[in-house]
């Protein structure tokens, strides 16, 4: 009960840190409400023959993972690394709160940014986009968010492992992300793409993301079953996190 | 031992090796409960890491350690509950208030003191919804300090609460230690300035490279260094040869023991001679004397008694060695 309450508590206050940070909250919710716009004024929104669903309906799940990511591993790894940089995790050391708290609290406010950005995305691609869910497949959104969230959330807290200063994490975290949503179905199909693009979007967890939220958009997803290895590559990927962190995350300064 | 049950910290043979670098060699320490112990010593002497070490921060190489009767190696959620910790140059995030940032350390005490009553204590309620950010040197050391006592802890560490404070953020962070002994938890303070320990502490130890070289009050430290008086004129009025052949032994060399005192520096070796003496009677008398017998005023001469800075530099052997790292 005690626990429950401390972690509402942490995920009130990394809540409130995220609102007051313009940074956070560009890169986090503008952002991805932009590419969305860009990309079907680019592309056009017309009615995609072969399915019947409209052009969006490719995007909507890219500009998803791109927001989920934005939450679960920039915000996440960018703050840590700051936190870590200022002593303020060494002083949270020093008192009784558990370690598993102060990273679930930040979890659980990375959790609230992707409903909310899920709500956005989904909302505003099926009113302005025409872009439609299929009710069939919402368990399967659901479970994409989920290991989604928890996977990139430990690629966060892996990723401060190699951020030697408060200057490099956003620099580090864009250089591990940006050019892999180029090859993962995100910004652009990688239909037609050379091999070795191909080989690369699909070893990283980003594309298997977006194509296991894409799911959920499917107009023939009723009769699909769900994207249950590419859930598994993705929790993969997050265990790979859960091992770094335990070996190498610190929680003193490095500077 | 029956008083172990009054003693706050108890550390026998404490060592600590980095390497080859052996940063705390054999540390002994008591505090009482109750107590405010200033912890001084030079930078680089293993105050930090010494603390850290009672902290539950960091491990240790060797000797025993019972911090409120546990061994911090072994440090619980219960035990933390009773602990404050202040870390040397703390910095909060920027963008919560004061007071939002100790509603947020609250939730990690089981009976935190409110938050109100806390900013009240360390003298920030002013500044309670001021973005800490925009808070100065003295007013983030303070809130580091009401973080420190959210929890109602029994003992609080504080490291170089003061350095790098102008002389009106360190006046305002004293004030705030002061409160702390009205409040009658133990405090263990590290500093590298001695009016700083003297001001504030009931007893002072002393650690240089390592080692505890004192421990008393700033009274006792003075006598346990036992540093001479200085006595000093203007070559002009009575030079070296005109001193007695006794006095002259007793002159501080000047090539070659190098300046005991940076002022003398500027100063001029030369041109002030200076005798380092516990004899002040005796020697001031016998350069009147000498100096009425080659007809000249002695309107020039100074006597300096030790300074808590002499006695911070002879204790620590900064002043002598010179090789502080």
């Amino acid at each position: 009960m005690r626990s429950l309450g401390q972690l509402a508590s942490e995920a009130k206050f990394n809540l409130l840190g995220f609102r007051r940070s313009p940074a956070a909250t560009f890169f986090t919710v503008v952002l991805p409400l932009i590419f969305l716009m860009i990309f079907t004024s680019i592309f056009g929104n017309d009615i995609i023959s072969s399915t019947g669903a409209r052009v969006a309906t490719l995007y909507v799940p890219g500009i998803l993972a791109l927001a989920l990511i934005s939450a679960n591993f920039m915000n996440a790894a960018i703050v840590t690394v700051i936190r870590r940089e200022t002593g303020v995790l060494k002083a949270m050391r020093a008192t009784p709160l558990p370690p598993w708290i102060y990273v679930g609290g930040q979890v659980a406010a990375s959790l609230a940014l992707t409903a909310l950005m899920t709500v956005l995305v989904i909302g505003i691609g099926w009113v302005g986009y025409g872009v439609r869910v299929q009710p069939a497949a919402l368990p399967s959104l659901l479970i994409s968010l989920l290991v989604g969230a928890a996977a990139f959330s430990a690629l966060g807290l892996a990723v401060t492992c190699v951020c030697p200063s408060e200057q490099a994490a956003p620099a580090i975290t864009n250089m591990c992300v940006l050019p892999l949503y180029f090859v993962s179905d995100v910004f652009i199909p990688s239909e037609g793409a050379p091999r070795w693009m191909v080989v690369i979007g699909d070893i990283f967890p980003i594309k298997h993301l977006a194509h296991a939220l894409g799911h959920t958009f499917d107009p023939f997803s009723e009769g699909i079953p769900m994207p249950v290895s590419r859930w598994l590559i993705i929790a993969a990927w997050g265990v790979f996190g859960v091992l770094v962190t335990l070996r190498w995350f610190r929680w003193t300064p490095r500077g | 031992m029956s008083d172990a049950a009054h003693l706050a910290i108890e550390v026998t043979g404490l060592a600590k090796r980095y390497g080859d670098n052996e940063a705390v060699a054999g540390v002994d320490l008591s505090v009482s409960a109750g107590e405010v112990l200033a912890f001084l010593g030079p930078n680089g002497a293993g105050k930090t890491t010494t603390v850290e070490i009672l902290e539950g921060l960091r491990s240790r190489t060797a000797g025993h350690v019972r911090v409120l009767g546990i061994d911090p190696a072994e440090a619980t959620g219960a035990w933390r509950e009773r602990l404050g910790v202040v870390l040397q140059g703390a910095k909060h995030e920027g963008d919560f208030t004061a007071s939002e940032i100790v509603t947020m350390w609250s939730a990690y005490y089981r009976s935190p003191r409110r938050v109100a009553d806390v900013l009240e204590l360390v003298g920030l309620r002013d500044a309670a919804r001021t973005r800490t950010r925009r808070l100065s040197g003295g007013q983030q050391q303070r809130l580091a300090v009401a973080l420190a006592l959210v929890g109602d802890p029994e003992l609080i560490f504080l490291d170089e609460p003061t350095t790098g404070f102008d002389p009106a953020a360190r006046r305002e962070a004293w004030e705030t230690i002061a409160g702390l002994r009205s409040l009658g938890v133990t405090v263990m303070l590290t500093t590298h300035y001695m009016d700083e320990a003297d001001q504030l502490a009931d007893r002072i130890v002393v650690i240089s490279r390592g080692r505890i070289v004192a421990d008393g009050t700033a009274a006792e430290l003075a006598r346990h260094a036992a540093m001479p008086t200085r006595v000093s004129w203007d070559a002009a009025e009575l030079s070296r040869d005109q001193l007695p052949e006794r006095l002259r032994e007793l002159l501080a060399a000047p090539a070659a023991s190098g300046p005991a005192d940076p002022s003398e520096v500027s100063a001029g070796v030369e041109a002030r001679p200076t005798i380092a003496t516990g004899d002040v009677d005796g020697v001031v008398r016998e350069l009147l004397a000498a100096a009425r017998s080659v007809g000249t005023r002695m309107d020039s001469l100074a006597v300096r008694p030790p300074t808590l800075e002499d006695t911070y530099l002879a204790l620590t052997g900064d002043g002598f060695a010179g090789d502080q790292s």
